[in-house]
Protein backbone atom coordinates (compact mmCIF):
# COMPACT_ATOMS: atom_id res chain seq x y z
CA UNK A 1 0.00 0.00 0.00
CA UNK A 2 1.45 3.35 -0.87
CA UNK A 3 1.69 5.71 2.13
CA UNK A 4 2.32 9.89 1.69
CA UNK A 5 5.19 11.11 4.06
CA UNK A 6 3.28 11.65 6.73
CA UNK A 7 1.93 8.73 7.10
CA UNK A 8 4.85 7.17 7.16
CA UNK A 9 5.67 8.92 9.85
CA UNK A 10 3.08 8.10 12.02
CA UNK A 11 4.20 4.37 11.18
CA UNK A 12 7.34 5.06 12.84
CA UNK A 13 6.22 7.41 15.74
CA UNK A 14 7.72 7.03 19.14
CA UNK A 15 3.91 7.09 20.56
CA UNK A 16 3.17 3.27 20.34
CA UNK A 17 -1.14 4.05 20.33
CA UNK A 18 0.07 5.73 16.80
CA UNK A 19 2.27 3.60 15.72
CA UNK A 20 0.47 0.19 16.23
CA UNK A 21 -2.69 1.81 15.05
CA UNK A 22 -0.78 3.09 11.85
CA UNK A 23 0.40 -0.70 11.75
CA UNK A 24 -3.26 -1.96 12.28
CA UNK A 25 -4.15 0.31 9.00
CA UNK A 26 -1.66 -0.65 6.78
CA UNK A 27 -1.96 -4.72 7.67
CA UNK A 28 -5.35 -4.43 6.94
CA UNK A 29 -4.33 -2.04 3.82
CA UNK A 30 -2.26 -5.14 2.90
CA UNK A 31 -4.37 -7.52 3.27
CA UNK A 32 -7.27 -5.98 1.29
CA UNK A 33 -5.42 -5.02 -1.22
CA UNK A 34 -5.36 -1.38 -0.99
CA UNK A 35 -3.66 1.10 -2.56
CA UNK A 36 -3.77 4.13 -0.28
CA UNK A 37 -5.42 4.78 3.05
CA UNK A 38 -8.55 7.64 2.52
CA UNK A 39 -9.60 10.26 5.34
CA UNK A 40 -13.11 9.36 7.28
CA UNK A 41 -15.93 11.68 8.48
CA UNK A 42 -15.91 9.13 11.63
CA UNK A 43 -15.34 6.49 13.34
CA UNK A 44 -18.06 4.10 15.93
CA UNK A 45 -16.19 1.99 17.75
CA UNK A 46 -17.79 -1.58 18.68
CA UNK A 47 -16.33 -3.45 22.14
CA UNK A 48 -17.15 -1.55 24.80
CA UNK A 49 -18.78 -3.87 27.37
CA UNK A 50 -16.35 -5.28 30.19
CA UNK A 51 -18.73 -7.88 29.46
CA UNK A 52 -17.47 -9.12 25.87
CA UNK A 53 -13.67 -7.56 26.03
CA UNK A 54 -12.56 -8.45 30.00
CA UNK A 55 -9.30 -7.21 31.54
CA UNK A 56 -7.43 -7.61 28.27
CA UNK A 57 -9.32 -5.05 26.34
CA UNK A 58 -9.53 -2.94 29.36
CA UNK A 59 -6.00 -2.89 30.17
CA UNK A 60 -5.11 -2.75 25.70
CA UNK A 61 -7.47 0.85 25.73
CA UNK A 62 -6.10 1.93 28.81
CA UNK A 63 -2.84 2.34 27.77
CA UNK A 64 -3.29 3.95 24.43
CA UNK A 65 -2.21 7.30 25.00
CA UNK A 66 -3.69 9.39 22.01
CA UNK A 67 -6.60 11.62 21.16
CA UNK A 68 -8.73 10.74 17.93
CA UNK A 69 -8.98 13.11 14.96
CA UNK A 70 -12.35 12.26 14.46
CA UNK A 71 -15.74 12.19 15.49
CA UNK A 72 -16.00 8.86 16.95
CA UNK A 73 -19.06 7.37 18.99
CA UNK A 74 -18.79 4.70 21.00
CA UNK A 75 -21.07 1.23 21.35
CA UNK A 76 -23.14 -0.01 24.63
CA UNK A 77 -21.48 -0.70 27.57
CA UNK A 78 -22.58 -3.70 29.75
CA UNK A 79 -24.63 -1.62 32.15
CA UNK A 80 -26.98 1.79 32.76
CA UNK A 81 -24.61 4.14 33.92
CA UNK A 82 -27.08 5.75 36.43
CA UNK A 83 -29.72 2.22 36.93
CA UNK A 84 -26.53 -0.18 36.95
CA UNK A 85 -27.49 -1.11 40.65
CA UNK A 86 -31.12 -2.04 39.50
CA UNK A 87 -29.66 -3.99 37.02
CA UNK A 88 -27.89 -5.79 40.22
CA UNK A 89 -24.49 -5.01 38.29
CA UNK A 90 -21.52 -5.56 40.59
CA UNK A 91 -19.07 -3.49 42.37
CA UNK A 92 -16.19 -4.63 40.48
CA UNK A 93 -17.64 -5.05 36.96
CA UNK A 94 -18.64 -1.22 37.49
CA UNK A 95 -15.55 0.34 38.54
CA UNK A 96 -13.87 -1.91 35.07
CA UNK A 97 -16.89 -0.62 32.89
CA UNK A 98 -16.08 3.16 34.21
CA UNK A 99 -12.38 2.58 33.65
CA UNK A 100 -13.26 1.59 30.11
CA UNK A 101 -15.35 4.50 29.51
CA UNK A 102 -12.81 6.53 30.93
CA UNK A 103 -10.03 5.56 28.81
CA UNK A 104 -12.67 6.53 25.70
CA UNK A 105 -12.91 10.10 26.95
CA UNK A 106 -9.23 10.77 27.40
CA UNK A 107 -9.20 9.58 23.77
CA UNK A 108 -11.75 11.74 22.69
CA UNK A 109 -14.59 9.57 22.06
CA UNK A 110 -17.93 10.83 22.69
CA UNK A 111 -19.52 8.73 25.18
CA UNK A 112 -22.66 7.93 23.27
CA UNK A 113 -23.04 4.03 24.12
CA UNK A 114 -25.26 3.20 21.55
CA UNK A 115 -25.70 1.09 18.79
CA UNK A 116 -27.00 3.41 16.71
CA UNK A 117 -25.17 6.56 16.79
CA UNK A 118 -26.82 7.48 13.33
CA UNK A 119 -29.51 8.69 14.88
CA UNK A 120 -27.09 10.76 16.72
CA UNK A 121 -25.25 12.08 14.36
CA UNK A 122 -26.46 11.14 10.55
CA UNK A 123 -23.98 10.39 8.04
CA UNK A 124 -24.54 12.09 4.73
CA UNK A 125 -25.11 10.19 1.27
CA UNK A 126 -21.17 9.13 0.19
CA UNK A 127 -19.17 9.81 3.87
CA UNK A 128 -16.52 7.74 3.99
CA UNK A 129 -16.82 6.24 7.63
CA UNK A 130 -14.70 3.35 9.85
CA UNK A 131 -18.01 1.35 11.37
CA UNK A 132 -17.51 -1.34 13.64
CA UNK A 133 -21.21 -2.72 15.26
CA UNK A 134 -22.33 -5.08 12.68
CA UNK A 135 -25.94 -3.50 12.28
CA UNK A 136 -25.03 0.09 12.45
CA UNK A 137 -22.75 -0.62 9.52
CA UNK A 138 -24.89 -2.04 7.57
CA UNK A 139 -27.44 0.82 8.28
CA UNK A 140 -25.17 3.39 7.58
CA UNK A 141 -24.34 1.43 3.85
CA UNK A 142 -27.60 0.50 2.80
CA UNK A 143 -29.86 3.02 4.09
CA UNK A 144 -27.75 6.08 4.22
CA UNK A 145 -25.54 5.49 1.58
CA UNK A 146 -22.19 6.29 3.63
CA UNK A 147 -19.61 4.60 3.09
CA UNK A 148 -17.85 2.06 5.54
CA UNK A 149 -16.45 -1.52 5.49
CA UNK A 150 -17.59 -4.07 7.90
CA UNK A 151 -14.40 -2.86 10.95
CA UNK A 152 -14.06 -4.62 14.35
CA UNK A 153 -13.41 -2.66 17.32
CA UNK A 154 -10.06 -2.51 17.08
CA UNK A 155 -9.44 -0.87 13.38
CA UNK A 156 -12.21 1.59 14.19
CA UNK A 157 -10.31 3.13 16.56
CA UNK A 158 -6.54 2.82 14.59
CA UNK A 159 -9.15 4.80 12.18
CA UNK A 160 -10.30 6.64 15.10
CA UNK A 161 -6.80 7.94 16.08
CA UNK A 162 -5.27 8.28 12.41
CA UNK A 163 -8.36 9.67 11.08
CA UNK A 164 -8.47 7.49 7.86
CA UNK A 165 -8.81 4.21 6.59
CA UNK A 166 -7.52 1.65 4.15
CA UNK A 167 -9.10 2.29 0.34
CA UNK A 168 -10.75 -0.93 -0.03
CA UNK A 169 -14.20 -3.11 -0.53
CA UNK A 170 -17.45 -0.72 0.50
CA UNK A 171 -15.45 1.92 -0.12
CA UNK A 172 -15.60 1.90 -3.62
CA UNK A 173 -18.87 2.09 -5.95
CA UNK A 174 -18.24 -0.77 -8.11
CA UNK A 175 -18.16 -3.53 -4.80
CA UNK A 176 -21.43 -2.10 -3.26
CA UNK A 177 -23.60 -2.93 -6.56
CA UNK A 178 -26.70 -5.29 -6.00
CA UNK A 179 -25.82 -9.21 -7.28
CA UNK A 180 -28.74 -11.19 -6.34
CA UNK A 181 -32.71 -10.10 -6.45
CA UNK A 182 -34.52 -11.24 -3.37
CA UNK A 183 -38.24 -11.36 -3.43
CA UNK A 184 -40.68 -11.53 -0.33
CA UNK A 185 -43.65 -11.38 -0.46
CA UNK A 186 -45.42 -12.20 3.49
CA UNK A 187 -46.42 -9.72 6.13
CA UNK A 188 -44.35 -7.26 7.28
CA UNK A 189 -43.50 -6.90 10.88
CA UNK A 190 -40.03 -7.38 13.00
CA UNK A 191 -40.60 -10.50 13.36
CA UNK A 192 -40.87 -11.87 9.61
CA UNK A 193 -38.29 -9.16 8.74
CA UNK A 194 -36.12 -10.70 11.41
CA UNK A 195 -36.52 -14.23 9.82
CA UNK A 196 -36.20 -12.85 6.27
CA UNK A 197 -32.87 -11.19 7.36
CA UNK A 198 -31.39 -14.12 9.60
CA UNK A 199 -32.64 -16.65 6.47
CA UNK A 200 -30.82 -14.53 3.86
CA UNK A 201 -27.38 -14.36 6.12
CA UNK A 202 -27.39 -18.40 6.28
CA UNK A 203 -27.90 -19.37 2.98
CA UNK A 204 -26.37 -16.53 0.67
CA UNK A 205 -22.92 -16.74 -1.02
CA UNK A 206 -20.27 -15.42 0.06
CA UNK A 207 -19.93 -11.11 -1.35
CA UNK A 208 -23.31 -11.52 -2.89
CA UNK A 209 -25.12 -8.28 -2.71
CA UNK A 210 -28.86 -8.68 -2.30
CA UNK A 211 -31.75 -6.52 -3.45
CA UNK A 212 -35.01 -6.96 -1.96
CA UNK A 213 -38.19 -6.65 -3.73
CA UNK A 214 -40.93 -6.19 -0.82
CA UNK A 215 -44.77 -5.29 -1.27
CA UNK A 216 -44.58 -1.84 0.45
CA UNK A 217 -42.11 0.71 1.79
CA UNK A 218 -40.49 -0.51 4.92
CA UNK A 219 -39.52 2.34 7.89
CA UNK A 220 -36.59 3.39 8.66
CA UNK A 221 -36.83 1.27 12.17
CA UNK A 222 -37.66 -1.71 9.99
CA UNK A 223 -34.84 -1.37 7.53
CA UNK A 224 -32.71 -1.46 10.88
CA UNK A 225 -34.08 -4.28 12.24
CA UNK A 226 -34.12 -6.24 8.56
CA UNK A 227 -30.29 -4.89 8.22
CA UNK A 228 -29.10 -6.35 12.17
CA UNK A 229 -30.42 -9.96 11.28
CA UNK A 230 -28.80 -9.71 8.20
CA UNK A 231 -25.40 -8.85 9.69
CA UNK A 232 -26.13 -11.60 12.49
CA UNK A 233 -26.06 -14.46 10.49
CA UNK A 234 -23.68 -13.33 7.65
CA UNK A 235 -20.59 -11.10 7.17
CA UNK A 236 -23.10 -8.80 4.95
CA UNK A 237 -22.30 -5.10 4.85
CA UNK A 238 -24.85 -3.83 2.59
CA UNK A 239 -28.26 -4.40 1.09
CA UNK A 240 -30.31 -2.49 -1.37
CA UNK A 241 -34.40 -2.61 -1.50
CA UNK A 242 -36.30 -1.74 -4.78
CA UNK A 243 -37.63 1.75 -5.16
CA UNK A 244 -36.30 2.83 -1.63
CA UNK A 245 -32.51 2.97 -0.56
CA UNK A 246 -30.29 4.91 -2.25
CA UNK A 247 -28.23 2.79 -4.65
CA UNK A 248 -30.76 0.27 -5.19
CA UNK A 249 -30.48 -0.04 -9.20
CA UNK A 250 -30.31 -2.76 -11.01
CA UNK A 251 -27.91 -2.69 -14.11
CA UNK A 252 -28.21 -6.00 -15.56
CA UNK A 253 -30.37 -9.29 -15.44
CA UNK A 254 -29.65 -10.68 -12.11
CA UNK A 255 -30.23 -14.12 -10.62
CA UNK A 256 -33.82 -14.27 -8.06
CA UNK A 257 -34.44 -16.18 -5.14
CA UNK A 258 -37.55 -16.29 -3.07
CA UNK A 259 -37.08 -15.90 0.84
CA UNK A 260 -40.42 -18.18 2.79
CA UNK A 261 -40.41 -18.31 6.33
CA UNK A 262 -42.21 -19.95 9.39
CA UNK A 263 -45.45 -18.22 9.22
CA UNK A 264 -46.56 -19.44 13.42
CA UNK A 265 -45.07 -17.97 16.78
CA UNK A 266 -43.22 -20.58 18.47
CA UNK A 267 -45.52 -20.86 21.83
CA UNK A 268 -43.61 -19.00 24.53
CA UNK A 269 -43.55 -18.19 28.22
CA UNK A 270 -40.95 -15.56 29.29
CA UNK A 271 -39.97 -14.08 32.46
CA UNK A 272 -38.49 -11.44 30.46
CA UNK A 273 -39.55 -9.61 27.38
CA UNK A 274 -36.67 -7.24 25.93
CA UNK A 275 -37.52 -4.83 23.23
CA UNK A 276 -34.89 -2.82 21.91
CA UNK A 277 -31.78 -4.26 19.70
CA UNK A 278 -30.46 -2.60 18.06
CA UNK A 279 -32.05 0.60 20.38
CA UNK A 280 -35.08 1.87 19.78
CA UNK A 281 -35.73 5.18 18.46
CA UNK A 282 -38.09 8.04 19.12
CA UNK A 283 -40.63 6.65 16.59
CA UNK A 284 -40.30 2.93 18.44
CA UNK A 285 -40.62 4.24 21.78
CA UNK A 286 -44.09 6.16 20.68
CA UNK A 287 -45.25 3.06 19.07
CA UNK A 288 -44.61 1.15 22.05
CA UNK A 289 -46.36 3.23 24.28
CA UNK A 290 -49.76 2.88 22.30
CA UNK A 291 -50.28 0.09 23.30
CA UNK A 292 -48.98 0.49 26.67
CA UNK A 293 -51.01 3.32 27.24
CA UNK A 294 -54.25 1.21 26.68
CA UNK A 295 -53.17 -1.47 28.86
CA UNK A 296 -51.69 0.37 31.97
CA UNK A 297 -49.13 -1.46 34.31
CA UNK A 298 -47.58 -4.87 32.97
CA UNK A 299 -47.90 -7.97 34.93
CA UNK A 300 -44.62 -9.48 33.08
CA UNK A 301 -40.92 -8.11 33.48
CA UNK A 302 -40.38 -5.70 30.19
CA UNK A 303 -37.17 -3.47 29.56
CA UNK A 304 -36.71 -1.31 27.05
CA UNK A 305 -33.31 -0.37 25.63
CA UNK A 306 -32.42 3.07 23.68
CA UNK A 307 -29.85 5.29 23.67
CA UNK A 308 -29.74 7.99 26.47
CA UNK A 309 -29.49 10.61 23.72
CA UNK A 310 -33.02 9.32 22.96
CA UNK A 311 -34.21 8.88 26.88
CA UNK A 312 -33.17 12.51 27.06
CA UNK A 313 -35.01 14.11 23.88
CA UNK A 314 -37.77 12.06 25.11
CA UNK A 315 -37.73 12.55 29.32
CA UNK A 316 -41.46 12.44 29.68
CA UNK A 317 -42.25 9.74 27.77
CA UNK A 318 -39.52 7.77 29.54
CA UNK A 319 -41.62 8.65 32.79
CA UNK A 320 -44.66 7.44 31.52
CA UNK A 321 -43.48 4.09 31.15
CA UNK A 322 -42.06 3.74 34.33
CA UNK A 323 -44.96 4.76 36.02
CA UNK A 324 -46.40 1.15 33.94
CA UNK A 325 -43.97 -0.80 34.95
CA UNK A 326 -42.01 -1.03 31.90
CA UNK A 327 -38.30 -0.07 33.01
CA UNK A 328 -35.79 1.78 30.36
CA UNK A 329 -32.52 1.15 30.39
CA UNK A 330 -30.13 3.26 28.24
CA UNK A 331 -26.17 2.90 27.88
CA UNK A 332 -26.42 -0.56 27.33
CA UNK A 333 -28.69 -3.67 26.02
CA UNK A 334 -29.60 -6.96 26.62
CA UNK A 335 -26.81 -8.57 24.56
CA UNK A 336 -23.41 -6.97 25.74
CA UNK A 337 -25.30 -6.90 29.35
CA UNK A 338 -24.66 -9.87 32.09
CA UNK A 339 -28.26 -8.77 32.81
CA UNK A 340 -29.63 -11.36 30.60
CA UNK A 341 -27.94 -14.44 32.43
CA UNK A 342 -30.49 -13.92 35.68
CA UNK A 343 -33.13 -14.97 33.10
CA UNK A 344 -34.57 -18.19 32.24
CA UNK A 345 -36.35 -17.52 28.77
CA UNK A 346 -36.31 -14.16 27.38
CA UNK A 347 -38.84 -12.77 24.67
CA UNK A 348 -37.61 -10.50 22.06
CA UNK A 349 -38.63 -8.90 18.76
CA UNK A 350 -35.34 -8.68 16.91
CA UNK A 351 -33.37 -11.35 15.28
CA UNK A 352 -30.09 -9.90 16.23
CA UNK A 353 -31.05 -10.60 19.86
CA UNK A 354 -32.36 -13.88 18.84
CA UNK A 355 -29.57 -15.02 17.64
CA UNK A 356 -26.43 -13.58 20.53
CA UNK A 357 -29.22 -14.36 23.49
CA UNK A 358 -28.43 -17.96 23.61
CA UNK A 359 -24.95 -17.65 22.13
CA UNK A 360 -23.48 -15.33 24.22
CA UNK A 361 -25.72 -14.93 27.68
CA UNK A 362 -26.73 -18.92 27.23
CA UNK A 363 -30.42 -18.42 27.73
CA UNK A 364 -33.25 -19.29 25.63
CA UNK A 365 -34.55 -16.77 23.62
CA UNK A 366 -37.81 -16.51 21.61
CA UNK A 367 -38.68 -14.72 18.80
CA UNK A 368 -42.20 -12.62 18.09
CA UNK A 369 -43.45 -9.49 16.61
CA UNK A 370 -43.63 -6.25 18.93
CA UNK A 371 -47.31 -6.34 19.46
CA UNK A 372 -46.98 -9.84 20.72
CA UNK A 373 -44.09 -9.40 22.63
CA UNK A 374 -45.85 -6.15 24.16
CA UNK A 375 -49.19 -8.39 24.66
CA UNK A 376 -47.51 -10.87 26.59
CA UNK A 377 -46.09 -8.91 29.19
CA UNK A 378 -50.21 -8.90 30.31
CA UNK A 379 -50.98 -12.14 30.09
CA UNK B 1 16.62 -22.72 3.98
CA UNK B 2 15.80 -19.13 4.01
CA UNK B 3 11.98 -17.86 2.03
CA UNK B 4 11.00 -14.09 1.92
CA UNK B 5 7.54 -13.28 3.35
CA UNK B 6 5.41 -10.27 3.67
CA UNK B 7 5.94 -8.45 6.79
CA UNK B 8 2.31 -8.05 8.99
CA UNK B 9 3.29 -7.59 12.43
CA UNK B 10 6.91 -6.39 12.81
CA UNK B 11 9.25 -8.47 15.08
CA UNK B 12 11.99 -10.90 15.45
CA UNK B 13 12.11 -14.44 17.02
CA UNK B 14 13.13 -17.89 17.13
CA UNK B 15 12.24 -20.93 18.17
CA UNK B 16 10.37 -24.59 18.17
CA UNK B 17 7.89 -24.69 15.36
CA UNK B 18 4.11 -26.13 15.46
CA UNK B 19 2.97 -26.90 12.39
CA UNK B 20 -0.90 -27.28 10.93
CA UNK B 21 -2.50 -27.65 7.61
CA UNK B 22 -5.78 -26.53 8.76
CA UNK B 23 -7.17 -22.80 10.28
CA UNK B 24 -7.69 -21.34 13.28
CA UNK B 25 -9.94 -19.41 15.47
CA UNK B 26 -8.00 -17.78 18.58
CA UNK B 27 -11.63 -17.74 20.23
CA UNK B 28 -12.53 -21.23 20.46
CA UNK B 29 -9.95 -23.53 19.31
CA UNK B 30 -7.28 -22.71 21.64
CA UNK B 31 -7.83 -22.88 25.59
CA UNK B 32 -6.01 -19.42 25.89
CA UNK B 33 -5.03 -20.00 29.47
CA UNK B 34 -2.79 -22.92 28.73
CA UNK B 35 -2.22 -22.23 24.92
CA UNK B 36 -3.48 -25.68 24.22
CA UNK B 37 -5.29 -26.61 21.30
CA UNK B 38 -8.73 -27.73 21.84
CA UNK B 39 -10.57 -27.81 18.81
CA UNK B 40 -11.40 -31.19 17.88
CA UNK B 41 -11.64 -31.15 14.20
CA UNK B 42 -7.66 -29.62 14.49
CA UNK B 43 -4.91 -31.91 13.17
CA UNK B 44 -2.80 -30.69 16.19
CA UNK B 45 -5.27 -31.06 18.64
CA UNK B 46 -3.74 -31.42 22.38
CA UNK B 47 -0.26 -29.47 21.49
CA UNK B 48 1.03 -26.82 22.95
CA UNK B 49 1.71 -23.55 21.20
CA UNK B 50 2.79 -21.24 24.23
CA UNK B 51 6.49 -20.05 23.00
CA UNK B 52 6.87 -21.66 19.91
CA UNK B 53 6.55 -20.24 15.89
CA UNK B 54 2.73 -21.53 15.23
CA UNK B 55 2.58 -21.90 11.30
CA UNK B 56 -0.78 -22.57 9.92
CA UNK B 57 -2.67 -21.55 6.93
CA UNK B 58 -5.03 -18.60 8.07
CA UNK B 59 -7.85 -17.66 10.54
CA UNK B 60 -11.28 -18.20 10.67
CA UNK B 61 -13.88 -16.91 12.63
CA UNK B 62 -14.26 -13.75 15.17
CA UNK B 63 -13.17 -10.30 15.34
CA UNK B 64 -13.49 -11.13 19.55
CA UNK B 65 -10.03 -13.15 18.70
CA UNK B 66 -7.65 -10.68 18.23
CA UNK B 67 -8.32 -9.79 22.32
CA UNK B 68 -7.66 -13.85 23.19
CA UNK B 69 -4.20 -13.33 21.25
CA UNK B 70 -3.46 -10.05 23.77
CA UNK B 71 -4.88 -11.85 26.26
CA UNK B 72 -2.41 -15.34 25.78
CA UNK B 73 0.63 -12.98 25.05
CA UNK B 74 -0.19 -11.41 28.83
CA UNK B 75 0.12 -14.82 30.77
CA UNK B 76 2.60 -16.17 28.82
CA UNK B 77 0.87 -18.69 26.95
CA UNK B 78 0.78 -17.11 23.01
CA UNK B 79 2.89 -18.45 20.33
CA UNK B 80 6.33 -16.70 19.75
CA UNK B 81 6.10 -16.04 16.32
CA UNK B 82 3.20 -16.64 13.54
CA UNK B 83 3.39 -17.71 10.14
CA UNK B 84 0.44 -17.82 8.26
CA UNK B 85 -0.17 -18.78 4.45
CA UNK B 86 -2.58 -15.63 3.58
CA UNK B 87 -3.53 -14.11 6.65
CA UNK B 88 -7.05 -12.38 8.12
CA UNK B 89 -8.45 -9.57 9.88
CA UNK B 90 -8.73 -11.00 13.66
CA UNK B 91 -5.39 -12.77 13.79
CA UNK B 92 -3.36 -9.53 11.81
CA UNK B 93 -4.85 -7.17 14.33
CA UNK B 94 -4.53 -9.21 17.65
CA UNK B 95 -0.63 -10.16 16.39
CA UNK B 96 -0.27 -6.51 15.73
CA UNK B 97 -2.25 -5.61 19.15
CA UNK B 98 -0.17 -8.17 21.27
CA UNK B 99 3.30 -7.59 19.76
CA UNK B 100 4.00 -10.72 17.97
CA UNK B 101 5.60 -10.50 14.92
CA UNK B 102 3.56 -12.28 11.68
CA UNK B 103 4.53 -13.16 8.66
CA UNK B 104 2.38 -14.24 5.55
CA UNK B 105 2.39 -15.46 1.36
CA UNK B 106 5.50 -17.14 2.09
CA UNK B 107 6.96 -17.28 -1.31
CA UNK B 108 6.31 -21.56 -0.56
CA UNK B 109 4.03 -23.13 0.74
CA UNK B 110 6.06 -23.68 3.73
CA UNK B 111 3.28 -25.27 6.01
CA UNK B 112 4.51 -28.32 3.50
CA UNK B 113 7.92 -28.07 4.59
CA UNK B 114 8.72 -27.56 7.92
CA UNK B 115 7.45 -30.19 10.28
CA UNK B 116 6.45 -29.53 14.15
CA UNK B 117 9.39 -29.23 16.29
CA UNK B 118 12.23 -27.77 13.91
CA UNK B 119 13.75 -24.58 14.44
CA UNK B 120 12.30 -21.74 12.56
CA UNK B 121 13.60 -18.04 12.71
CA UNK B 122 11.40 -15.39 11.91
CA UNK B 123 12.42 -12.09 10.44
CA UNK B 124 8.76 -9.61 10.62
CA UNK B 125 10.79 -6.41 10.40
CA UNK B 126 12.73 -7.37 7.38
CA UNK B 127 10.31 -10.22 5.96
CA UNK B 128 11.93 -13.76 6.10
CA UNK B 129 11.61 -17.33 8.09
CA UNK B 130 14.37 -19.44 8.18
CA UNK B 131 14.97 -23.60 9.32
CA UNK B 132 17.72 -26.14 9.46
Amino acid sequence: MYLTKEEEKMLESDNPAVSKAMEILVALGDIFGAEKLIKIKSAHVSGISYQNIGNEGLEWIEKLNAKVKVKTTINPAGMDLEKWKEMEIDEEFYSKQIRIINAFKRLGAEITLTCTPYLQYTPKHGDILSWSESSAIIYANSVLGAKTNRESGISALAAAIIGKTPYYGLLIDENRKPSIIVEYDGEINYRTLSLVGLKLGEILERNKIPLFKFQRKLKKDEMKILGASLASTSDLAIFHILDQTPEARIEKPLEKITIEIEKDETECDPDLIALGCPHLSENELKGIFEIIKKEGKVKREIILFTSRYVAKKNKKLIEKFEKNKVKVFTDTCIVVSPLAERFGTILVDSGKAFTYLPKLRKVRTCLASTICCIRKAYE
Amino acid sequence: MKVKARVISRGFASGKAVVSRKRISFLGDVDPSTGKIVAKDSDITGLNIAGKVLIFPGGRGSTVGSYVLYKMKKIGTAPIAIVNLETEPSIAVGAIVAEIPLVDKPEINVVEFIKTGEIVEVDANNGWIKWK
